[in-house]
């Protein structure tokens, strides 16, 4: 499968409808990495017209903004929307809830305009359209899962339907943590903690959050963020749940799912 | 007589409300400390906020046997009040139920009755409401009304409230009770107790429950600038003005957009042109009006703890601290102000002084304490201005921190990867 940059498709001549954000987790963390490899699967086996900015994709600046440095986000939106607006970009799909958000709320001020969708909604546009076909897979069928909604895409966008539309899709049995939807619990990751050590406590937020998800004795958790991804694999490992209880993007399933 | 008691009540009157607006304008000029105002857009929007969140208090329908007891009582406290305009006619023309006198006369006196007996049932059920307050409160003793934000004074405050309202509605049924010739549907079956007593004292009774009614809600009325229950009025003009964009979104700082531009393009920037003062909150006047407004509008419930994933954690965060505290910073820098005429450097500041850095550190940004206030305060939008200042005008960030900010300018991301290799899954694909 060969994916294609922006300066690829431009140089030949080809103006793609959509164009894939990788995100930096997606782009160098190796959990994430299979996400995005699953993500550009279905795309192509969906005949998806797409994109992504390669080496020229730059971080959003969403760390550092949510630290406090307004600065460095300020340098990273000026350089990342003078690419953006350099390719004419119309429409955009990203794996990363934080990457969305900003790119959808917080680059239009600064004259970043762009139809910003997330991976979640463009997997239900495509199973809709069905353009994604959905084969009896005996890996998802009757299993049970929970899904986990990412703070950035749920409370902050209020996306709580597409990721479970997706999952329907599936055949699976749906179990809800006890807190879900608007209010779900964080894993911990958002607001910069991801890249320090968590403040003093009596117990990580991931961990809360794994038991949470451990509770609900589901084979498999859906996630739709890289961060929470990791925050939850660690917290199951942590608690030797990891047999049991699988943590995959919904990209991921749906990949395996794909005829 | 007669001519004294009326001027007395006018003269209370006067003085509880003098008092009272005298207050507000005091919180009012306070809110208006805030360095940037209030957003007044989509109008139809905001007042759609208004009805559902304040007038239908659609938020607190989240827990619905709480907000059955709270909707008795907002009711109760509205509709009771209107009771209050006969009081003030009675009062200042030294009548004895002057709207019953005139429904009498325009033979509707069964209406007057309809509508006291409604006033008496609501009091009723107000009185429960506040046992049953009272009790979560004390003998239940909740998590969220357990913490140690609430040690001391805030405590007591809530106490008081309750306490306040059950003597007022006992005052209000037992001033009805006494007058022998009324016969309502609550108080009346209190008259037993008082079938002892000659009319004399019975009027004596019905005299002192009136006064000492009316001037119980004097004090209630004056007690609220000072106290958490200010949500009753800033609970309206809070919701008008939240925000109306994606909670996701922080607002932008065109200061340092601008400062970034001229840096990249040189030939825009203005000759000669300021650099901005300060960057981010360090103290209450660098707030919004709307982050001081949600300060005073903070009836100290705690949902946003009990929701913020940092406090179930056991870090030191708590959402609703970092409201408690900006009021009382706020409050400070009012006395400051009414002291000095213009405020006096007092070598404390809401960050450090208030607020700690390990507090700031500890959030997550997940939103829920947003979600869950039900008079949408942002306890977020504080922490984050917060965190701004820290970070740009102390330098003052956890080592990890100032690592992913450099791997950011030098690598494009926050881990220190070569940015070659931002495509190098493609081959693997």
């Amino acid at each position: 499968m060969k994916v294609n940059t922006m300066a690829e498709m431009i140089a030949s001549g080809q103006t793609p409808e959509v164009l894939f954000w990788v995100g930096c987790a997606g782009s160098f963390d190796q959990r994430a990495q299979k996400i995005t490899k699953a993500f550009a699967t279905i795309l192509d086996k969906a005949g998806v017209n797409y994109a992504i900015l390669g080496k020229e994709e730059a971080c959003t600046g969403d760390p550092a903004r949510r630290a406090g440095n307004e600065f460095m986000f300020q340098m990273m939106a000026y350089q990342n929307i003078q690419i953006l607006n350099g390719y004419s970009i119309k429409k955009i799909v990203t794996t990363c809830p934080h990457c969305f958000n900003i790119l959808k709320n917080e680059y239009p001020i600064l004259g970043g305009n762009y139809e910003v969708i997330h991976h979640t909604q463009f997997l239900q546009e495509l199973i809709e359209q069905g353009k994604i076909k959905i084969i009896d897979s005996n890996e998802w069928k009757g299993k049970s899962i929970t899904y986990h909604d990412s703070c950035y895409l749920g409370r902050a966008n209020e996306i709580y339907e597409a990721p479970r539309k997706v999952l329907e899709s599936l055949d699976m049995e749906l179990r809800e943590m006890k807190r879900c939807k608007s209010k779900g619990l964080c894993c911990g990751a958002g607001g910069a903690q991801m890249f320090k050590e968590e403040e003093k406590g009596d117990k990580r937020v991931n961990m809360e959050r794994a038991d949470e998800a451990i509770e609900t004795k589901s084979d498999f958790v859906a996630s739709a963020c890289p961060f929470c991804n990791t925050m939850l694999s660690d917290g199951i490992k942590n608690r030797k749940e990891e047999v049991n209880t699988e943590v995959l993007d919904i990209a991921e399933m749906i990949a395996k799912a794909m005829l | 007589m007669a001519i004294i008691a009326q001027i007395l009540f006018i003269i209370l009157t006067a003085t509880a409300l003098y008092l009272f607006s005298k207050n507000l304008l005091i919180i009012r000029r306070n809110i208006l400390i805030g360095k940037a105002g209030f957003v007044n857009d989509q109008k139809t929007r905001r007042w759609k906020n208004v009805f559902l969140l304040a007038l239908g208090q659609k938020k607190m329908f989240k827990k619905p046997v709480v907000a059955i007891l709270h909707l008795i009582l907002y009711i109760g406290f509205i509709i009771i009040n209107i009771e209050l305009l006969e009081i003030m006619a009675d009062g200042i023309l030294g009548t004895h139920r002057i709207f019953e006198t005139y429904f009498d006369k325009i033979g509707a006196g069964s209406f007057y009755y309809f509508i006291i007996n409604s006033f008496e049932i609501l009091a009723a059920f107000v009185l429960l409401a506040c046992i049953v307050f009272l009790v979560r409160r004390n003998i239940l003793k909740l998590k969220r009304f357990m913490s140690n934000d609430l040690a001391g004074w805030p405590r007591s405050d809530a106490n008081y409230i309750l306490i306040a309202e059950i003597i007022l509605m006992c005052l209000f049924l037992v001033m009805n009770a006494a007058d022998t010739q009324a016969n309502f549907i609550i108080s009346s079956s209190l008259q037993p107790l008082l079938s002892d007593i000659n009319s004399n004292t019975l009027l004596k009774i019905e005299h002192t429950a009136w006064w000492l009614h009316i001037i119980g809600i004097y004090i209630f009325m004056n007690y609220l600038p000072y106290s958490k229950h200010l949500h009753i009025i800033l609970a309206f003009p809070n919701t008008y003005y939240a925000p109306l964009t994606p909670k996701g979104m922080m607002h932008n700082m065109p200061e340092v957009q601008n400062e970034v531009l001229y840096a990249m393009q040189p030939e825009l920037a203005p000759s000669g042109a300021a650099a901005p003062a300060s960057f981010g909150a360090k103290d209450v006047m660098d707030l919004s009006s709307k982050n001081l407004m949600d300060a005073y509008s903070c009836t100290e419930c705690g949902r946003c703890t009990a929701a913020c994933p940092a406090n179930i954690t056991g870090k030191l965060l708590s959402p609703r601290k970092i409201m408690m505290a900006t009021r009382d910073r706020l409050e400070e820098v009012g006395k400051n102000i009414n002291k000095h005429k213009n405020f006096i450097p007092d070598n404390k500041t809401l960050l450090h002084d208030y607020i700690s850095v390990e507090e700031l550190r500890a959030c997550t940004t997940c939103n829920a304490c947003v979600e869950e206030c039900p008079v949408s305060i942002s306890p977020l939008d504080i922490i984050m201005e917060l965190r701004r200042s820290l970070v740009m005008e102390e330098s003052n960030a956890p080592q990890e921190w100032n690592s992913m900010f450099s791997n950011i300018e030098n690598n494009f991301a926050p881990w220190k990867f070569a940015p070659d290799d931002r495509d190098a899954w493609t081959n693997q694909a």
